[in-house]
């Protein structure tokens, strides 16, 4: 995104204490390494996994990013925290990404997001009691012809109408998506749920 | 358009389409072996010269000319595919990958091949869910069947094709800041020149284009250059995607020649349909939200690269239009588009930042019922200042802000006049506590 800050509170470095990056993941984001003439440029491709892996990313990873990428931890900071999809602290299981540009706002974007508020009883940038849900909104997520939608992790749900946000939220399969997935930017250990304790 | 038949969208609505099987039956690949094994990659280049195939990515620059700037000594080319699509409210690349992947493959092969690229990179916006998993997919098939990777074809040419995924940045559609964005850094666009095309990515010589517009080259060598001609205007040569969506009757991705109108586009049978509830419009924003306005009485404009000039408008941009009917408050709009260039703007350069964070919060005063008539010209006063292409702005940004703004406040000023001084003075001192 930009400039602007958005919640980047970041879990306490833990220094000392055991490594959050196993060596499956490290091994997965040295496999990125033929792709492109420098490391560092793995640095986008180690972050999805190592959030996917986590569920965020924390100072610690930040530091072992860089040392598989013999970078500076503080290049991986400056790069992460432009972007608004990484998370800094823990997230809900899923995030509801709301799109709040023009198409979606002019056919009742923000009568769904309120309706999504006060489903969850959660803020922009917040996470509900039980970890369940994290709410973000987003700009245009380039489906202004399904106005207005929003994300559930990666499945888009087009056409959302306030009245029907209760039950899609209740609905426990609502980040399925039809297509099948390529494993290529996931954690290794994506199917054996990896949360950190 | 009556008759006219879709090029781009040809396999849309066939079973299967995305599979390499039911490309390949429909006559797919045949464009990419054909540039492959009986022609040179100056052969292509004339023929995309020729047919003036304008990059769909918004700025319309020829692609067979942006190639020639490529040294001719080079020793590597990197080619970048822009699939980042965060323009609101553009989403006709969105539809090409997810139901035609392997065209934009096919595509991605040619340029390649005429560039004499070893890597393509095609850079995702994370968001793309989907169309990443369809598109990572096509592409494991082509490799499995020979169409990427070392010696396509049986040809002397090889080409690797990497999905790159973004993290959530409009300024990474920017060319450079797309190439930043792949070599692991923020998104901040370069100061130009060098060009991509001379140093680029990895400081090698690259190429950046649009998914619509490799889209194209696929039929523009199965068809020759002529036949390319011959669909649309002069000038604007080509078939188009076209996207509509606000409050009409059929939302969606269309495809036609730029001879359409915009008023077609939203009324016409074949796009979209109309009006929900027949509710007048008041605004279209016809090229994606950064060229500007036009009124409900300015829909006579052509939909190609030079008519939106006509009106005041900065481009066709991604011919992406979304309308504003009668009933809805300009306020609303003006604080709506302010906010996403505010928060937008990658903050690099001072009047880019600083502008666009002044535009938001004065919109969010006029829509909040604390405005002043003076506001408005404030707001033509910072727009003034800050859209200043070429040279003084890292990037293109500044310019896509300030149109709609500046757009919005000239052609509505009536109405935020009217609106202004219908405000309820009691309630100012309140609004401007909780804004500031
Ligand atoms: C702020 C900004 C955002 C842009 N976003 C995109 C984008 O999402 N997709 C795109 O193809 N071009 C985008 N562009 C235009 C690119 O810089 C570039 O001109 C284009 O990718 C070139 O491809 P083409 O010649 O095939 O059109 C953007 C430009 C600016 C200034
Ligand atoms: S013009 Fe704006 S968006 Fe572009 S580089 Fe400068 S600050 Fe960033
Ligand atoms: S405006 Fe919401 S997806 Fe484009």
């Amino acid at each position: 995104m930009s400039w602007q800050t958005i919640d980047r509170n970041v879990s306490p470095y833990a220094a000392g204490s055991e490594p959050v990056l196993s060596e499956g993941v490290r091994e997965k984001i040295r496999s990125f390494f033929p792709r492109y003439d420098t490391k560092r440029a793995v640095l986008l491709p180690a972050l999805h996994m190592v959030q996917d892996a986590l569920g965020h990313v924390p100072y610690k990873a930040m530091a072992e990013i860089a040392e598989v990428l013999e970078i500076h931890p503080s290049d991986v900071l400056d790069t992460l925290t432009f972007y608004t999809h990484f998370w800094t602290h823990p997230k809900g299981e899923k995030v509801v990404m709301a799109c709040r540009s023009i198409s979606c706002e002019l056919t009742g974007g923000r009568e769904v997001l309120d309706a999504i508020k006060s489903h969850l009883g959660i803020g922009e940038h917040e996470t509900t009691a039980d970890g369940k849900y994290s709410l973000v909104t987003e700009e245009c997520l380039a489906g202004c012809d399904h106005g207005p939608c929003m994300l559930i992790n990666e499945k888009l749900h087009k056409c959302v109408k306030a009245a029907d946000v209760p039950k899609l939220l209740d609905d426990a399969k609502n980040d399925r998506i039809e297509v099948p997935r390529s494993d290529l930017f996931d954690a290794p250990e994506r199917s054996n749920s990896n949360q950190p304790s | 358009m009556p008759n006219y038949e879709p090029v781009l969208l040809r396999n849309v609505g066939v079973e299967n389409a995305r599979s390499i099987d039911v490309y390949r039956s429909r006559g797919g690949y045949r464009s990419a072996e054909k540039a492959l094994k009986q022609m040179s990659p100056d052969d292509v280049i004339d023929e995309v010269k020729k047919a003036n195939l304008r990059g769909r990515g918004g700025a319309g620059f020829p692609a067979g000319v942006k190639w020639t700037f490529l040294p001719k000594d080079r020793k590597r080319t990197l080619l970048c595919v822009n699939a980042d699509e965060s323009e609101p409210p553009t989403f006709c690349n969105r539809v090409l990958m997810e139901e035609d992947p392997h065209q934009l493959i096919e595509g991605t092969i040619i340029a390649g091949y005429t560039t004499r690229a070893q890597i393509a990179y095609i850079y995702l916006r994370v968001e793309f869910h989907e169309q990443f998993h369809i598109l990572q997919k096509a592409v494991d098939e082509a490799y499995a069947a020979g169409l990427l990777g070392k010696n396509i074809l049986g040809s002397d040419y090889s080409l690797e094709i990497y999905l790159h995924r973004g993290a959530g940045a409009y300024v990474c559609g920017e060319e450079t800041g797309l190439i930043e964005s792949i070599e692991g850094k923020r998104g901040w666009p370069r100061i130009k020149p060098p060009f991509p095309a001379i140093e680029g990515l990895f400081r090698q010589p690259t190429v950046v284009n649009n998914v619509e517009t490799l889209a194209n080259l696929p039929h523009i060598i199965e068809r020759g250059a002529d036949w390319f001609l011959s669909i649309g205007p002069p000038g604007s040569s080509g078939p188009k995607l076209f996207c509509i969506s606000g409050p009409v009757n059929r939302p969606g991705c269309y495809e036609g020649p730029m001879t359409i109108t915009c008023e077609e586009l939203i009324m016409s049978d074949e796009y979209g349909q109309g009006m929900r509830g027949s509710v007048p419009v008041k605004a279209v924003f016809p090229g994606g939200t950064s060229m500007g306005v036009l009124k409900g009485d300015e829909l006579g404009m052509k939909m190609d690269f030079d008519d939106p000039r006509n009106y005041g408008l900065l481009g066709l941009g991604t011919a992406a239009a979304v309308v504003v009917n009668a009933e809805t408050d300009i306020r609303l709009v003006l604080r709506n588009l302010a906010r996403f260039y505010a928060l937008e703007s990658c903050g690099q350069c001072t009047q880019c930042r600083e502008g666009t964070s002044w535009m938001y919060r004065i919109a969010q005063r006029i829509e909040n019922g604390a405005g002043r008539v003076e506001d408005l010209d404030l707001l033509e006063e910072v727009a003034g200042r800050m859209g200043m292409m070429p040279g003084l702005s890292i990037c293109g940004l500044p310019d896509g802000a300030t149109f709609p703004v500046r757009g919005v406040v000239q052609k509505f000023r009536a109405e935020l006049e009217e609106r202004i001084r219908n405000q309820d003075p009691g309630k100012v001192e309140a609004v401007l506590a909780v804004l500031n």
